[in-house]
């Protein structure tokens, strides 16, 4: 007879609640062995692989990758018997049935569910009776009868959803914020076993302290209507505030409420600086290198700033000093699978062109590869967000904390424009620069953006700095 | 360094240590190689490569089947640190801290023991628990959070798992103080003493106190750090600016480091250092040099603070490879001696997933049952109570 196992998903460190599913390892029909890795999925803290517990075949996904799955939710279920017949799919109204916790470790009491459906978690998991969460679907009534796979072989549809469908008791939508009822733990314990909603009783215990007699009397009474007719949310999404977004956030505030921003805009016509690329891009010297126009805004920016110290400066508050640096840790902001990283090229200012156009190349693959390690995220000076690269024209960037100023790169366009009194077809290009006005003045910030355009329009002004 | 002249006065003739402001490039070159290689001190009989080579001072005679049984020791419990990582991930344990990489630094060490040395632990010492006799199922009920460890200290000679840093040392300091005091030191049939703390405690006040305490009363006391290179994320370069066997020149006792994937150089340093100590010529520090091949805990990403080339690099340093090379180049082991030890561990492994997913929660009245050797009025009244409630459940027992 076919052994159905569910595994549910553990809590890979301590106290976490969810994890997201980055990628499977294994599909339906798939034999596995005990300690093999049939999954990645990252937490709060890390990446992590998750061995098999069982040997056996597989017979579903439960989720599928970037999904997010509560901790004890079941993710796989494995037959671990496949060589008998067939046998009924284990009924999904009893998930955590063969769930590690059924010998009771760790189980509800410290993950008792609070109002608005936060789980008070120390180490270990509670049970939960729902399955993964996931949006709802058209045919969701009908997937409480579970697809049972005939033979592990039998090609299940990937998107196939099986809901374990909520056959607990109604739980009315949970009310965030609400108040915590009154009730002695084995009480609360007895409600939750018989699916009881403390928030709908009313205590006839002193101060209004919910008894097990009130329990025991409302699983006796009818259950009151809980017509949902208000969108419980479903159609919404609540995502963690955690890890990368956590910190951009924090930093993105600390920095738009210390430092008052001034923004300037300045639209180039960078046809010479594409005409030089383009020849510098057959050169031998440049051979496979990927040489962007991030490189030439990169060495243009290095070079302004030489004549413009103020834009490479620290306001340092707490030593009521500004830090002028005779360095240049140049950031390069990065969109990347985790989020908004900001690696720095150090010593920028050492650089010839070529070389920095490599140490760009090197940052973003190693960015994009989520490998930037914090310690290349520290210390830089000034930053280039590239928003051309999403097609964007321009933008107002917020400064990186610390740093006095950043400049955003827009698209490349061909677009009319003036040349000797005639309109022609050109490269065009908008810079936008952002500073810290305690640090940066008007005249500095302007000068420092019209050298940076200037650069860019003529690469050859270089030859006079 | 190897006599504990040279160790308790400094060198009078010694460059000024490489703590200057401007070192020379020679001292530049030594730190480098004294942070990834261990350095010139750095005692060592068997090469990563499995080539066996002589030290002056520290050497030792071993026999085929003590090897043999070294190897096997180091095998078994690599697999159940492996197992035991696998158990936590299925969400059989709230965490478990790995050993990977420190098996020949805790095996070593452990079996320099004999049964009446006594051994203080922190969380990571499953190596040792192994050779004292310790089941590896005895461990699992602490990283469950079912139990605080369940053998019987005394009748093992090995402490429970201390999860403070450093804490163990003080205790350490005091039993070794204790056997000093009650004359079971001074020949060879002394008693000692071991402690073992990571690099990142010796940060702590707790092991300066306890080096102190050892030292001022001659306590029969084996200071084992196994220095793996990362106290969770902080590389051993923000605990100290000299290698940390030289800190022991500062209490005035010696300091060795003793190559930690070389299980037998550990077992010769520490055979030596508890010998010393049962005669009376204590505390010793041991520095073994190592490296913590997985994460600090299963909680941690050490992806996230350090590179992987250091990991690549200390993987041809393997402790339990170059003790197979050598057994095969000897021609004292055989591949059905390696298959068996093999088959061995896999069953270890088996034995270990039965246990943990059949673990029984422990009753109740455990949380009082050990915390007094005799019974306690107001222990005891609480526990009453706290069954009562417990008893208000339906179903008696959650």
């Amino acid at each position: 007879m076919p052994q159905f196992k569910q595994f549910p998903l553990p809590d890979t460190a301590e106290g976490l609640t969810e994890a997201e599913i980055l990628t499977w390892h294994v599909k339906p029909g798939d034999t596995v062995t005990v300690n093999q890795i049939i999954v990645e999925i990252e937490t709060a803290k890390a990446a992590v692989e998750l061995p098999c517990p069982w040997a056996g075949v597989v017979t579903e996904l439960l989720a599928e990758p970037g999904q997010t799955v509560e901790v004890g939710v079941p993710i796989i279920t494995i037959d671990t018997d496949p060589g008998g017949s067939a046998a009924p799919a284990p009924a999904a109204a009893a998930p955590a049935a063969a769930a590690p916790e059924a010998n009771g470790a760790s189980s509800g009491k410290i993950g008792e569910e609070m109002p608005g459906g936060r789980i008070a978690t120390l180490v270990g998991y509670g049970p939960k009776s729902g399955a993964a969460k996931r949006r709802a679907r058209k045919d969701a009534p009908a997937a409480a009868k579970v697809t049972a796979p005939a033979a592990p072989a039998a090609p299940v549809a990937p998107p196939a959803p099986v809901v374990a469908a909520p056959v607990a008791p109604p739980a009315p939508a949970a009310a965030p914020g609400g108040y915590v009822p009154l009730a002695k733990p084995p009480v609360r314990k007895l409600a939750k076993d018989l699916g009881v909603d403390l928030r709908a009783l009313t205590g006839s215990g002193p101060d209004g302290v919910i008894t097990r007699e009130d329990v025991e009397s409302a699983v006796a009474a009818p259950a009151p209507a809980v017509q949902s007719t208000v969108d419980n949310g479903s159609r919404e999404r609540r995502v963690p505030i955690k890890g990368v977004r956590k910190a951009t956030a924090q930093a993105m505030v600390d920095s738009a409420f210390t430092a008052p921003h001034v923004t300037e805009f300045l639209t180039v016509d960078v046809t010479p600086m594409m005409e030089l690329r383009a020849r510098l891009k057959n050169a031998p010297e440049f051979r496979g290198v990927k040489l962007t126009p991030l490189a030439f805004c990169a060495k243009a920016v290095i070079l302004a700033a030489r004549r413009t110290p103020d834009v490479n400066a620290t306001w340092d508050a707490a030593a009521n000093e500004i830090v002028y640096k005779d360095y240049v840790h140049l950031g390069i902001a990065a969109a990347t699978p985790r989020g908004l990283v900001v690696p720095k090229v150090r010593d920028a200012d050492r650089m010839s062109l070529k070389e920095l156009a490599v140490a760009l190349d090197e940052l973003a693959t190693v960015a994009r590869e989520g490998k930037t390690s914090p310690a290349d995220m520290m210390n830089g000076t000034i930053t280039i967000t590239n928003v051309g690269v999403f097609g964007v024209d321009t933008g107002t960037p917020i400064l990186n904390p610390g740093e006095s100023a950043i400049l955003a790169l827009g698209a490349i366009r061909d677009m009319p424009w003036v040349v000797d009194g005639e309109i022609k077809i050109r490269k065009i290009c908008q810079l936008a620069l952002s500073f810290d006005h305690r640090v940066v003045d008007g005249q500095q910030g302007s000068q420092f953006l019209a050298d940076v355009g200037a650069l860019l329009a003529e690469p050859g002004i270089a030859m006079t700095y | 360094m190897s006599s504990p002249e040279q160790w308790t006065h400094p060198e009078p003739d010694a460059a000024p240590a490489a703590t200057g402001a401007k070192p020379t490039a020679e001292q530049v070159i030594a730190g480098l190689r004294a942070t990834d290689e261990g350095g010139a001190d750095l005692v060592q009989l068997l090469t990563p490569e499995g080539e066996r080579v002589q030290h002056p001072d520290f050497d030792i005679d071993i026999t085929a089947e003590e090897l043999r049984g070294l190897y096997r020791d180091m095998v078994l419990i690599r697999r159940v640190d492996r197992e035991a990582n696998a158990l936590q991930r299925k969400g059989q344990l709230g965490i478990w801290v790995p050993l990977l990489g420190q098996e020949a630094a805790q095996i070593g060490a452990g079996r320099a023991m004999r049964p009446t040395d006594m051994a203080f632990p922190s969380y990571r010492e499953h190596g040792i628990a192994w050779t004292r006799g310790i089941n590896p199922t005895e461990l699992l009920g602490i990283f469950r959070g079912t139990d605080q460890g369940t053998w019987d200290p005394v009748e093992k000679r090995f402490h429970p798992y201390t999860i403070v840093i450093g804490n163990q040392v003080l205790n350490a300091a005091g039993y070794a103080m204790g056997q000093k005091f009650d004359g079971k030191v001074g020949d060879d049939e002394g008693e000692a003493t071991m402690c073992f703390f990571g690099d990142g405690a010796t940060s702590q006040g707790d092991v300066h106190e306890g080096f102190v305490w050892a030292a001022v009363y001659d306590a029969p006391l084996v200071f084992f750090c196994q220095n793996n290179q990362w106290a969770i994320s902080e590389p051993t370069e923000r605990q100290s600016r000299l290698p940390l066997y030289q800190r022991a020149r500062g209490y005035g006792f010696p300091g060795i480091r003793v190559d930690g994937n070389d299980v037998l150089a550990t077992l010769a340093v520490t055979k030596w250092a508890l010998d010393e100590c049962r005669h009376g010529n204590g505390p010793i520090l041991i520095e073994a040099f190592t490296y913590r091949m997985d994460a600090h805990t299963t909680s941690d990403d050490p992806t996230r603070y350090r590179l992987s080339d250091e990991l690549e690099m200390w993987k041809l340093k393997d402790p339990i490879e170059r003790v197979k090379v050598y057994l095969v180049r000897q021609q004292w082991a055989d591949q059905e001696f390696f298959a068996g030890v093999e088959a061995e561990a896999d069953e270890l492994g088996e034995e270990l997933r039965e246990f943990c997913t059949n673990m029984p929660d422990p009753p109740a009245e455990r949380i009082f049952s050990n915390v007094y050797a005799e019974g306690n009025p107001n222990l005891d009244a609480q526990r009453d109570e706290f069954l009562d409630y417990v008893s208000g459940f339906a179903g008696g027992e959650h």
